[in-house]
């Protein structure tokens, strides 16, 4: 899209930028520069700081463990944020007025309390109500707090994705005398649902970041791990800056995939809700729910979306 | 619930969490925009920094991020603003969130110049306007208009997320409420319920007035 | 062949919720048998507890072990106990009980009760080695000290200096690197856990520790409040550790290469349990 914002460049021009380029470059290496250097003034670009990361034992024992529970909370947050989502997206499309309303304040609730709020919630009620066997009420909070958060997403993504189907979808349904529940059943939540598959994976995002809260409650996920392994190699700062690159590389192939998923689905001719950008791929978002929100809203939006062909 | 408030200060402490918030949503306003100018420029160097920003900052945990703000710029590089730890950390803090935050204004503001159809931009350059000039007259006032919805989204998340600032000592709500929580276990409840609808009252209107707002100034077309 | 799709999510939803269910069944049932026991112990204080690669070292640790080994289990699971969570995993169950410089105060008896004290320890200053300026607690005005969130330190330390300037972490090590960095002039905390940043590998010749304590720590093992008869049985336990030398030559292993050496009162008798 960025032709369209400016003309071809022409000699001067290019010159111009190549200018803009070499200073703005320049800038950014000074400051790196200073930065690295700032490091290794206070020690922790020593070797002896970084090379724990070469051996076996941190790994093993430190970060493969924490990586494991980071994992696994997000997982098992992802499947119940689904069947949460599920339920209550349906909710507030049912006919009925009160099942409708109940989910709205429901996910709207849950929208606007901050999981960390939620996680300290639930591990305080489970833990002094014994909700749960003592050693798993960590990660039942984290989970807890998780699940809430992202199942009104998701349930705010479903209803959207729905909401964006063109209304000939429903009509045709209802035409040929399937009821409405069974219209939304066979009809619209499959379509909805395809559409929603690169949101939810960029909400798995979301999810596995938020997993570091969980530091906070004694969950021992792979935040965690830098403070021990700081203590024990005294490397604290190298130790957050891998856990951070770690943290990256794998939110980065998750961002990839619903980038990859949402431009296969748009190749098949569907529509996909986690939009808003003719852009480059690799962009997801937050709140998924903003662009469904746009989708749902802004038509326009939508029209440039539907391939006029098929 | 009324002895919660007189026992504790936490209108004090959702001072703060506003304090942040408002600082925090300005500066991620301005770094936001700087960085989707940056992405939509002709420079591809420029278009390259301002990806590898997205994509490093989104794809990090705003725990991290906030701790690094602590042990990277203030303990490793020295940019202390005040000798006042408490002082310190509370600006650190806004920097920390208003520079993730930046991250989802840019995408927010790029899926909002994607709302303005290509013949404006045509138009623009066919007039003779400079890509700063299409930007600035043109481009930037509709995206800002398109992309009212998700910044606004992204104020609630930054509203929401001020609360990880407990990580580095920052005396805001969360910090508050574990406090309360460790104190009185039996209040539980109520302190749960005062916190969330706290934050209920503090979103709750930006997303009305985002909506409303989204459609009084939507760009007819 | 759209309906196919739905039941085969739903199906795979409900399958993973089982497999999640069962997971964390597991690994909650293995607590409760009365094979090993769970303790909880810092993990990041060199000398005292430490997580060293796959073992765990330090006073604290061998202690630990020693009680676990006394009360007739097989083994000890050994959980982090941070500073500012030791009360809620002694009151929701998450330990037995915590050996984790776990210093006997009355506001923590009101939540947990203690066995002990097996060792006193005092609150001390740990600066730059080049650092002459700070030699006890009175001239600490206008200086910049670290310590740890819920520790006993940091409470004291605003009592006896009103005002001071302190930043807060969760991790010592962090104070540690902030105090090397020159952020911060002084990191307080129990002479016994400095001694051991002290003696760190990274950290010899660089920092030193002030020396003049200006509190008494009495750690003790933090057990469920009012558990009286668990009291008795690791009271029991603490009085033979020391009567049986097992005391002094924890003692000497973990502290020794620090050069610290036990304050006055060492090795204390165990108070009865209440």
């Amino acid at each position: 899209m960025s032709s369209v914002l400016f003309d071809i460049p022409g000699p001067k021009a290019r010159a111009r930028h190549r200018l803009i380029m070499i200073v703005s470059a320049v800038l950014t290496l000074l400051a790196l520069a200073w930065a690295i250097s700032r490091f290794a003034a206070k020690g922790n670009l020593e070797a002896a700081k970084w090379t724990p990361f070469l051996t076996g034992d941190i790994w093993v024992n430190y970060l493969i463990p924490g990586l494991i529970n980071t994992l696994k909370a997000a997982a098992i947050s992802v499947v119940l944020a689904g069947a949460f989502g599920l339920l209550f997206g349906i909710g507030r499309l049912s006919d009925n007025a009160a099942i409708r309303w109940i989910s709205t304040v429901i996910v709207e609730f849950f929208r606007s309390v901050p999981v960390l709020v939620m996680m300290v919630a639930a591990f305080g009620l489970f833990s002094f109500n014994r909700v749960f066997e003592a050693s798993i009420n960590p990660l039942a909070a984290v989970i807890t707090g998780l699940t809430l958060y992202n199942g009104s997403v998701v349930a705010e993504l479903l209803r959207s994705g729905v909401g964006g189907l063109p209304s000939g979808q429903s009509e045709a349904g209802l035409a040929i005398g399937l009821t409405r529940s069974q219209t939304l059943r066979s009809i619209l939540l499959p379509q909805a649902i395809t559409a929603m598959l690169p949101a939810l994976v960029s909400q798995l995002v979301v999810i596995l970041k938020d997993t570091a809260l969980g530091a906070i409650i004694t969950y021992p996920e792979l935040l965690t791990t830098f403070s021990q392994i700081g203590s024990y190699k005294s490397n604290p700062v190298p130790a957050l800056i891998v856990i951070a690159l770690i943290f990256i590389a794998i939110n980065y192939l998750l961002t990839s995939a619903a980038a990859k998923i949402e431009a296969r689905l748009r190749d098949k001719g569907r529509a996909t809700i986690a939009k808003g950008t003719i852009g480059p791929p690799n962009r997801v978002d937050l709140e998924p729910v903003e662009e469904a929100l746009i989708a749902a809203d802004e038509s326009v939006l939508h029209e440039r979306y539907r391939t006029p062909d098929k | 619930m009324g002895e919660l408030f007189s026992q504790y200060n936490v209108l004090g402490a959702f001072g703060i969490t506003i304090v942040l918030t408002v600082l925090s949503a300005l500066g991620a306003l301005v770094i936001g925009t700087v960085v989707a100018i940056m992405r939509v420029s002709p420079v591809g160097f420029l278009n390259k920094l301002g990806a590898l920003y997205v994509n490093l900052v989104r794809n990090t945990p705003l725990t991290l991020i906030i701790v690094f703000c602590n042990i990277g710029f203030i303990v490793n590089l020295g940019m202390s603003v005040s000798d006042d730890f408490a002082r310190n950390n509370l600006v650190w803090a806004t920097i920390g969130l208003a520079f993730y935050h930046a991250a989802f204004v840019c995408e927010a503001l790029r899926s909002g110049v994607n709302t303005v159809p290509a013949g404006q931009a045509e138009a623009a350059r066919s007039i003779g306007l400079t890509f700063g000039q299409s930007l600035r007259e043109v481009l930037l006032p509709q995206a800002f208009r398109g992309a009212i919805t998700p910044l606004g989204n992204t104020l609630i998340a930054l509203t929401k997320n001020t609360t990880v600032a407990t990580a580095i000592g920052v005396a805001e709500v969360a910090g508050l409420m574990k406090t309360m929580q460790e104190d009185r276990p039996d209040l539980m409840v109520p302190i749960f319920l005062v916190v969330a609808i706290g934050f209920v009252i503090l979103t709750l209107p930006i997303g009305l007035v985002t909506t409303h707002l989204s459609q009084k100034l939507a760009v007819k077309r | 062949m759209k309906f196919g799709r739905i039941s085969v999510m739903a199906v795979a939803a409900t399958a993973a919720l089982g497999l999640a269910a069962c997971g964390g069944g597991t690994s909650g049932g293995s607590g409760g048998g009365s094979g090993s026991v769970k303790v909880g112990i810092k993990f990041d204080q060199p000398g005292l507890g430490l997580k060293a690669g796959a073992d765990y070292t330090g006073m604290d640790v061998d202690l630990a072990k020693y009680i676990a080994k006394e009360l007739g289990y097989a083994g000890t699971e050994f959980v982090e106990a941070v500073s500012a969570q030791r009360e809620t995993l002694i009151s929701t169950d998450q330990v037995k009980y915590i050996v984790g410089t776990y210093s006997i105060t009355d506001a923590r008896k009101e939540k947990v009760s203690f066995a002990g004290p097996y060792f006193i320890a005092g609150q001390d200053l740990l600066v730059r080695a080049d650092d002459t300026t700070i030699t006890g607690v009175d001239s600490l005005a206008g200086k910049k000290l670290c310590s740890v969130k819920g520790s006993t330190s940091a409470t004291n330390v605003q009592k006896k200096v009103p005002g001071v300037n302190l930043q807060e972490y969760n991790t010592y090590t962090l104070c540690v690197d902030a105090l090397k960095a020159g952020n911060v002039d002084a990191l307080t905390t129990d002479d016994t856990i400095l001694a051991g940043y002290a003696a760190q590998e990274a950290n010899k010749g660089k920092l030193k520790v002030v020396g003049k304590t200006f509190s008494t720590e009495n750690y003790g093992v933090g057990l469920k409040k009012g558990d009286v008869e668990f009291c008795k049985k690791v009271t029991d336990a603490i009085t033979k550790y020391i009567s049986s030398g097992e005391w002094q030559k924890a003692v000497d292993k973990n502290l020794g290469p620090a050069g610290y050496k036990p304050g006055a009162g060492n090795p204390p008798t165990p108070a009865a349990c209440s």
